[in-house]
C-alpha cells in the first residue's frame, strides 16, 4: 500500500480545512475537553473586542491570548484530521482497485451479464482467467490460481477451491488461471473491502471502551479544574488582587488536559490504520485494544507453526549399509513420489550422493491404501519406502538389529521414520520430520515477555506435540485435539480470567473464533470463519496475529503516556502562570517563579504558547505510536514512567521558558 | 533537634511500626470468622438477619438510612438537653444550628465542635449523644472499607457483604474492649471518671475554683481510638484532665495510629496478597513521615519576626527551642509535632496544642494530609480514598504497559473510572467553593479575626476538616455562628457520604467482575515502582488541585515571615 508523505502540502492543506470545519460547535462537543477551550476562546474573543473599543491597554495581550486558544483547537482538530486523512487514503487506494467490472449472473434460464455492484447475497455468478471478481464469494465449483495483489500487495498468486477451507474469495482480485462458480456471500456496500473502507474512513468509527474510560476521567479532571479556577477569583478578591478573565481561561486551559484530549482521536485512528497497514481488517477499533490484553494465543501445528509437510532431515543406514547405498535407496524410493515429503527426501539423498543418475525402466509403484508404501521396481530390484508396520508385514521378517532402536529414537524425538528396503531387506530409516517456520522461536520469546503465553493445537500424539512445542519454543500444548476440542481448550482458559487469542481458517473453526476474545481469521478461509472472527489478515498469514497484539499493546501504551505527559506539565504551567496573577500584589511570591519568566504577560503568553504547541509536536508520536519493547511490564512502566511522567514535568519548564526568552526578544512582555 | 527529639520520634513511629501489622491481622481473623455467640444473641435481640448478603444499593442504603437515625436521635438528645436528667448544672439545650451541626458533625466521624464541651453539655449529652455517635461513626466507617475489599475479593458476585455483621464485628471485637482497656489507663494516669459535674478546687494563693469533671477518660480513649478527636473539654487534647502526662500523650498518639494504620495490613491479609497491604502502608507510611518532618522543622524553626522583641527562641535545658507558641510546655515541640501530624492525618481531629500558632508550613501539612485525607485517614474510609486513588493510577500507569488496565485481577473500565471520578470531585467542590463563598459573603468574612493569608487560613483550614471528616480545627475563627455551623454541617455530611457511595457502588461492580489472572504482562502493584508511582499519583495530584490555595495561604505566610512582612 502506498504511503502518503506526511508533510505533503496538499495533505496539510486539507487537514488544515478540515481542522476549521471541526471548529463547529456542534462536533467539537464530542470532544469535551476541546469544548471547554472553545468556549474559552470565545470568551476571551469577546473581551477582546471590548478592549478594541474601550482601550485598556490589555487588547494586545488578550489579543494574543484568543488567538493561541483558537489555535490549541485548531491544532487539535488537525491532529484528528491528519489521521483520517492518512487512513482515506488508504482506502481510496483500495476503492481504485475495484473498477466496475460486469458479473456474468447464474439465473434459470442460463447466463445473464450485470453489472458487478448489482450482485446480492444469494446469487451465483460465474468468472474465468483474466477476469475480476466482482464482488466476495464462496466457490461453489471448480480451482483457481488468484492474484490477490490488488488487497494483500503480495504479488504471488494463491490456489482457491471449491470445499475446504479455502474456499472463500474476495472482490476486486484478479483470476490468473482456472474457472469458477463462486456464491455472493454479501450484498452491495456490505463486502470486506466496503467495510474496510468505511471503518478507516471513519464513518463507522465508535470510541472503543478504553477510550470511554479515558475520557472520563479527562472530563472528570477538567471539571476539577474548572472548580479549581472558579475558586481563584474568591479567594484573590479577599487578598484585594483583581483577577483577569483572560489569565483565568488562560490558566484553565493550561491545566485542562487539552494534549491528549486533542491527540485522544487521532491516536484511537491511527492504531486502526497500523493494523491496516499490516493488512489486517480489524472490524472494530475495540478488537485491535483487546488484542493488547491477550494472555493465551492458541495456535494450529500445521501450517502455523510448521510448514503444512514433514521433511526429511536425516537418512540412517542399517548395519552394514553404506552411507552411500542408504542415500541411493532413498533417492529411488522417492523419485516417483510426487508428494511434499517424497520432494525432499529426493533432495536430501541427491545433496549426499555426487549427481546421482536414474536407472532406466524404472516402474513406479505408487502408494495403495493397501500396501501403504511406495517405490520402484528396476534393475536395482524392489526398492520401497514405508511405515515401520507396513514394511515388516512386506518383509516378512524382523528388522536387522539396530533399527528398531532407530525407529524408536525418531519416534521419541517426535519425527516420522520410514524404513527403506532394497530386495526386502532393509537399508535403512528415514527421518522425516515437521519442519518449524524460521523466526518463530523468537517471536514466541517475544510473546512470552508480553506476558503472552503460546499453546499449540495439533492432532498429533501427544509425543511428537511435545517434541515439536520444545523445539519451536512454545509454553504448551494439546495433543489429539478434535476441532471441538478447541472450543472447550477456550472456555476453560477464559474461566480461569484469561483472554485467549486464536487464528482459524476453516468453517469447523468458526464456534472456536466466535468464542475467542480476539479471533484473526484467514482472508483465504471460509466465509464463515471469517463472519466469525473479529479480524481478518489479508495476508493469510497465522502468525500475523503476534502483529496484532503488539499494535493493540501500543495503542493503549501512547494513550497513557500521552495522557501522563499531559498531566505532568500542568505543574510548569501553575508555575508560569500563579505567581504571574499574584506577584504584583505580593513580591515575596516572586520566588516562585522559578523560570524566572520575564513579566506577567510574557509569563502567561509563553504558557499558553506552550500548552498550543506541544499538540503538533506530538502528532507525529500519535500517529507513529510509541515503541513497544517486549520487556516485561514493570520494565516498561519504569521506562514510560521516566519518559513522559518525569519528561512531562521537566519538558515544559524549558519550553516555556525559551518561549519567554522569544517573547522578550519580540519586546512582547 | 536534640537526641531527646530523635528518641522520641524513633520510639513512637516504630511502636505504629510493629503493632499496625498486628492489628490488621487481628481485624482480617474478626471478618473472616464466624460470628460469636455474643453477637448472635445480639443480632436475634435486634431483630437482625446478620447472615443475609446485600447488594452494593441495599449496603448503601442500611447504612444511610441507619446513620440518619443515628443523626436524629443525637440531634434529640442536644435539642432535648434542657429536661433531659445528669443535667445539674441545668445547661441550655444547644441553639438549633449547633446541635445540627454538632449531630452531624459526630455522626459522620469529624467531631467538629462548634461548641465548648465543659460550658455547654450536660454529662448526659456527653454520653448518650456524643459517645453513641463516636461509637457509630467509627462503626459505619470500617463497615464501609470491608464491603468495599469485598468487590476486590469476590468474583461473579451480586453482593458485597451484609451491613450489621460489618458494623458489629469491629464494634463487640475490637473497638468496644479496646476502649474499655484504655479508659482504665487513662484513669490511672489521671483523668476523671464520674457522674458529678464539678470538683471545687482551693488554689496555691488560697483561691477556690471549680473544675468541671465527667466521664472524661471513657470518652478520652473512644475520642483517639476511634479518630473522633471531638473533646470533653474545649481545650481538647491540651487540658491536664484529658492529657495529663507526657505518656498519655504517647499513649493517645498511639490510640489514634493503632487501627488507621492497621488498615493496609488489614486489606492485604483481607484479599490474601499480605505485601499488597505493605505497600500501601509504605505509601501511607511515607507520606506521614514527610508530614511530621517538615512540621517538626517549622516548629523548631525560630520566627524571624520574633527576635526583635527578645523572646528567647533556643533550646536549652529548661525550655524547647523554636516556636514554643501555644505549646504545652509539658510536651514540647516534638511530642506536639507527632500529636498534631497523627490527628491530622488519621483525621481525628484531637489537639494537644494550638493549632492557630503553628508555623505556616506546619499548616500547609496539616492541610495537604486533609486535602488527601488517606494517609492514613479516617476509620476505614480514608483507606478506601486510598484504594480510589489507587485505581486511577493504575489506570492512567497500566495503559503505559500496554494492557488494559487492571487491579488485583479486576479490569478498571468506564464504569470504575467514572465512579472513581465521582467520589474524587467532592473533596475539590466543597473545599475550595464553601471556602470562596465565605470569603465572598459577609456572613463568612465576619467570622474572620486574623487579617491576610492567616485569615484565610483559617477558613480554607475549617472548611478542609469538614470536608476530611477532621474536626481538628485551627481556630482563631468563630465558627459558633448560623452560617458556619450549617455550612460546615452539611459540608461534613456530604464529605462524608458523597464520595462513600460510588466507591461503594464501585465495589459492586468490581464484585461482579471476573478476576483476571496475571502474567508477565500484568502491571505489578506489589512492588516498590507502586509505591513510587501512587506516591507520585497523589502527591501531584493533591498539589495541582491545590495549588492556588496553598500558594494564597500557608506559602504566603510563609515567604511574608521570611521577608519579614507583617500583615
Amino acid at each position: 500500500m502506498k504511503k502518503k508523505n506526511l508533510l505533503d502540502s496538499k495533505v496539510i492543506l486539507e487537514a488544515s480545512r478540515q481542522a476549521l470545519v471541526m471548529l463547529n460547535p456542534l462536533k467539537l462537543v464530542r470532544n469535551p475537553v476541546m469544548f471547554v477551550v472553545e468556549i474559552g476562546s470565545v470568551i476571551t474573543t469577546v473581551i477582546t473586542f471590548y478592549s478594541l473599543l474601550h482601550p485598556d491597554g490589555e487588547f494586545l495581550f488578550t489579543a494574543t491570548v484568543s488567538i493561541w486558544l483558537w489555535l490549541t483547537i485548531g491544532f487539535a482538530n488537525f491532529a484528528e484530521a491528519l489521521a483520517e486523512i492518512q487512513g482515506r487514503a488508504q482506502a481510496e487506494s483500495l476503492r481504485a482497485t475495484r473498477a466496475d467490472t460486469q458479473a456474468r449472473l447464474v439465473v434459470p434460464e442460463g447466463v445473464r451479464t450485470v453489472p458487478g455492484n448489482t450482485l446480492k447475497k444469494g446469487d451465483q455468478f460465474l468468472v474465468e482467467a483474466g477476469e475480476i471478481l466482482p464482488t466476495d464469494g464462496e466457490i461453489l465449483e471448480g480451482v483457481a490460481s488468484i492474484d490477490e495483489s490488488a488487497i494483500t500487495g503480495e504479488s504471488a498468486p494463491v490456489i482457491r477451491e471449491a470445499g475446504g477451507d479455502r474456499s472463500g474469495v474476495t472482490g476486486g482480485t484478479r483470476i490468473l488461471a482456472g474457472s469458477l462458480r463462486v456464491g455472493v456471500t454479501n450484498n452491495p456496500g456490505e463486502t470486506f473491502l466496503d467495510r474496510m473502507i468505511s471503518l478507516v474512513e471513519g464513518a463507522t468509527r465508535q470510541k472503543t471502551p478504553n477510550e470511554i474510560a479515558l475520557t472520563i476521567l479527562l472530563v472528570g479532571l477538567t471539571i476539577i479544574f474548572l472548580v479549581v479556577v472558579a475558586s481563584i477569583p474568591a479567594f484573590s478578591s479577599y487578598e484585594g488582587v483583581l483577577s483577569s478573565p483572560t489569565v483565568l481561561i488562560a490558566l484553565l486551559v493550561c491545566l485542562i488536559p487539552t494534549t491528549i484530549a486533542g491527540l485522544l482521536p487521532a491516536i484511537g485512528i491511527a492504531g486502526i490504520d497500523r493494523a491496516f497497514r499490516a493488512n489486517v481488517i480489524a472490524k472494530s477499533g475495540k478488537a485491535v485494544e483487546v488484542a493488547g490484553d491477550i494472555d493465551i494465543l492458541l495456535l494450529d501445528k500445521t501450517g502455523t507453526i510448521t510448514f503444512g509437510n514433514r521433511q526429511a532431515v536425516q537418512l540412517l543406514p542399517a548395519k552394514g549399509i553404506s552411507d552411500e547405498e542408504m542415500a541411493f535407496s532413498s533417492w529411488l524410493s522417492s523419485l516417483s513420489d510426487d508428494t511434499p515429503e517424497g520432494k525432499s527426501i529426493v533432495g536430501l539423498a541427491a545433496s549426499l550422493l555426487s549427481s546421482p543418475v536414474a536407472p532406466k525402466g524404472l516402474r513406479a509403484i505408487p502408494f495403495t491404501p493397501e500396501t501403504r508404501m511406495s517405490g520402484v521396481d528396476g534393475e536395482d530390484g524392489e526398492i520401497r519406502k514405508g511405515a515401520e508396520d507396513a514394511v515388516r508385514a512386506y518383509t516378512g521378517s524382523s528388522f536387522p538389529a539396530g533399527v528398531s532402536e532407530i525407529i524408536a529414537e525418531i519416534g521419541s524425538s517426535g519425527g516420522t521414520p520410514l524404513v527403506v528396503t532394497r530386495n526386502k531387506t532393509v537399508m535403512g530409516v528415514i527421518h522425516l520430520k515437521d519442519v518449524i517456520k524460521p523466526g518463530l522461536k523468537e517471536r514466541f520469546e517475544r510473546l512470552r515477555k508480553m506476558g503472552v503465553s503460546t499453546v499449540m493445537v495439533t492432532g498429533d500424539n501427544p509425543l511428537t506435540a511435545r517434541a515439536i512445542a520444545q523445539e519451536a519454543g512454545l509454553d504448551d500444548f494439546f495433543a489429539q485435539a478434535k476441532p471441538e476440542d478447541k472450543m472447550q481448550l477456550i472456555k476453560k482458559e477464559q474461566e480461569k480470567g484469561r483472554l485467549v487469542a486464536m487464528t482459524g481458517d476453516g468453517t469447523n473453526d468458526a464456534p472456536s473464533l466466535a468464542q475467542a476474545d480476539v479471533a484473526l481469521a484467514m482472508n483465504s478461509g471460509t466465509q464463515a470463519a471469517k463472519e466469525a472472527g473479529n479480524m481478518v489478515d489479508l495476508d493469510s498469514d497465522p502468525t500475523k496475529i503476534i502483529e496484532v497484539v503488539e499494535i493493540g499493546k501500543q495503542l493503549l501504551m501512547t494513550r497513557g503516556a500521552l495522557t501522563t505527559f499531559s498531566i505532568a506539565n500542568d505543574v510548569a504551567k501553575y508555575f508560569a502562570i500563579l505567581p504571574a496573577m499574584f506577584v504584583v500584589s505580593y513580591p515575596q511570591l516572586g520566588v516562585l517563579n522559578v523560570m524566572k519568566l520575564a513579566t506577567p504577560v510574557s509569563a502567561v503568553t509563553s504558557a499558553i504558547i506552550f500548552n498550543a504547541l506541544i499538540i503538533p509536536a506530538l502528532i507525529p508520536l500519535a500517529l507513529k505510536g510509541i515503541r513497544y519493547r517486549p520487556v516485561g511490564a514493570s520494565a516498561l512502566l519504569r521506562r514510560n514512567l521516566l519518559i513522559y511522567g518525569l519528561g512531562g514535568i521537566a519538558v515544559p519548564f524549558v519550553g516555556i521558558k525559551l518561549i519567554d526568552m522569544i517573547l522578550v526578544l519580540l519586546h512582547f512582555t | 533537634m536534640i537526641a531527646n527529639d530523635w528518641i522520641q520520634i524513633l520510639v513512637s513511629l516504630g511502636l505504629i511500626v510493629l503493632i499496625s501489622p498486628l492489628v490488621g491481622r487481628y481485624l482480617a481473623w474478626i471478618y473472616q470468622s464466624p460470628h460469636l455467640s455474643l453477637e448472635k444473641g445480639i443480632y436475634r435481640l435486634l431483630g437482625l438477619d446478620a447472615d443475609r448478603e446485600m447488594g452494593w444499593k441495599e449496603y448503601a442504603a442500611v447504612l444511610v438510612v441507619s446513620n440518619g437515625f443515628f443523626f436524629v436521635a443525637g440531634y434529640l438528645v442536644l435539642w432535648a438537653q434542657g429536661v433531659l436528667p445528669l443535667n445539674p448544672r441545668h445547661l441550655p439545650p444547644l441553639s438549633p444550628e449547633v446541635a445540627f451541626n454538632t449531630a452531624a458533625s459526630f455522626v459522620t466521624n469529624t467531631n467538629w465542635q462548634a461548641y465548648a464541651g465543659e460550658a455547654q453539655l450536660s454529662n448526659l449529652s456527653q454520653m448518650l449523644a456524643i459517645t453513641f455517635l463516636m461509637f457509630v461513626g467509627a462503626n459505619t466507617g470500617l463497615a464501609s472499607l470491608v464491603a468495599i475489599i469485598r468487590g476486590f475479593v469476590r468474583e461473579g458476585s451480586a453482593t458485597i457483604g451484609n451491613f450489621w455483621s460489618d458494623f458489629f464485628r469491629f464494634f463487640l471485637r475490637a473497638f468496644l474492649p479496646a476502649c474499655a482497656l484504655m479508659a482504665l489507663i487513662h484513669v490511672e494516669q489521671g483523668s476523671p471518671q464520674t457522674l458529678s459535674t464539678s470538683v471545687t478546687a482551693k488554689t496555691i494563693e488560697g483561691a477556690s475554683q471549680t473544675l468541671i469533671v465527667g466521664p472524661v477518660a471513657s470518652l478520652e480513649s473512644l475520642k483517639q481510638l476511634g479518630t473522633n478527636g471531638g473533646g470533653f473539654y474545649n481545650a481538647n487534647g491540651a487540658h491536664p484532665y484529658e492529657n495529663p502526662t507526657p505518656l498519655t500523650n504517647t499513649l493517645e498518639f498511639l490510640e489514634m495510629g493503632v487501627f488507621t494504620f492497621s488498615l493496609p495490613f488489614f486489606f492485604g491479609r483481607m484479599i490474601g496478597r499480605p505485601r499488597q497491604g505493605q505497600v500501601f502502608f509504605a505509601v501511607v507510611f511515607a507520606l506521614y513521615v514527610a508530614g511530621l518532618g517538615l512540621i517538626e522543622y517549622s516548629e523548631k524553626t525560630p520566627n524571624p519576626l520574633l527576635a526583635p522583641a527578645a523572646v528567647t527562641q533556643k533550646t536549652s535545658p529548661l525550655q524547647d527551642g523554636g516556636n514554643m507558641e501555644g505549646k504545652e510546655t509539658r510536651f514540647g515541640i516534638t511530642q506536639t509535632s507527632l500529636f498534631s501530624n497523627t490527628t491530622i492525618a488519621a483525621t481525628t481531629g484531637a489537639v494537644d496544642g494550638a493549632m492557630d500558632s503553628m508555623n505556616p508550613l506546619a499548616v500547609l501539612v496539616y492541610l495537604v494530609h486533609m486535602f488527601l485525607n488517606e494517609e492514613p485517614g479516617g476509620k476505614g474510609v480514608g483507606f478506601a480514598g486510598l484504594l480510589k486513588e489507587a485505581i486511577l493510577a493504575i489506570f492512567l500507569a497500566g495503559l503505559m504497559v500496554g494492557r488494559t488496565p487492571e487491579f488485583l485481577g479486576k479490569k478498571i473500565e468506564s464504569r470504575e473510572i467514572k465512579l472513581a471520578a465521582l467520589s474524587l470531585l467532592v473533596t475539590p467542590i466543597l473545599v475550595l467553593w464553601l471556602t470562596g463563598l465565605s470569603l465572598l459573603l459577609p456572613a463568612g468574612k465576619s467570622s474572620i479575626d486574623n487579617p491576610g493569608p492567616h485569615g484565610f487560613m483559617e477558613v480554607l483550614y475549617a472548611f478542609a476538616s469538614g470536608n476530611a471528616n477532621n474536626g481538628s480545627a485551627m481556630a482563631g475563627l468563630n465558627v459558633s455562628t448560623p452560617y458556619y455551623a450549617i455550612a460546615i454541617g452539611l459540608e461534613m455530611l456530604f464529605g462524608r457520604f458523597l464520595p462513600l457511595l460510588p466507591l461503594l457502588a464501585l465495589a459492586g461492580s468490581l464484585a461482579r467482575k471476573k478476576t483476571l489472572s496475571e502474567n508477565a504482562g500484568t502491571f505489578r502493584t506489589d512492588t516498590p515502582l507502586f509505591v513510587l508511582l501512587l506516591l507520585g499519583f497523589m502527591v501531584l495530584f493533591a498539589a495541582l488541585t491545590f495549588f492556588p490555595p496553598l500558594i494564597l495561604g500557608p506559602i504566603l505566610e510563609h515567604l511574608s515571615i521570611v521577608h519579614n512582612i507583617a500583615f
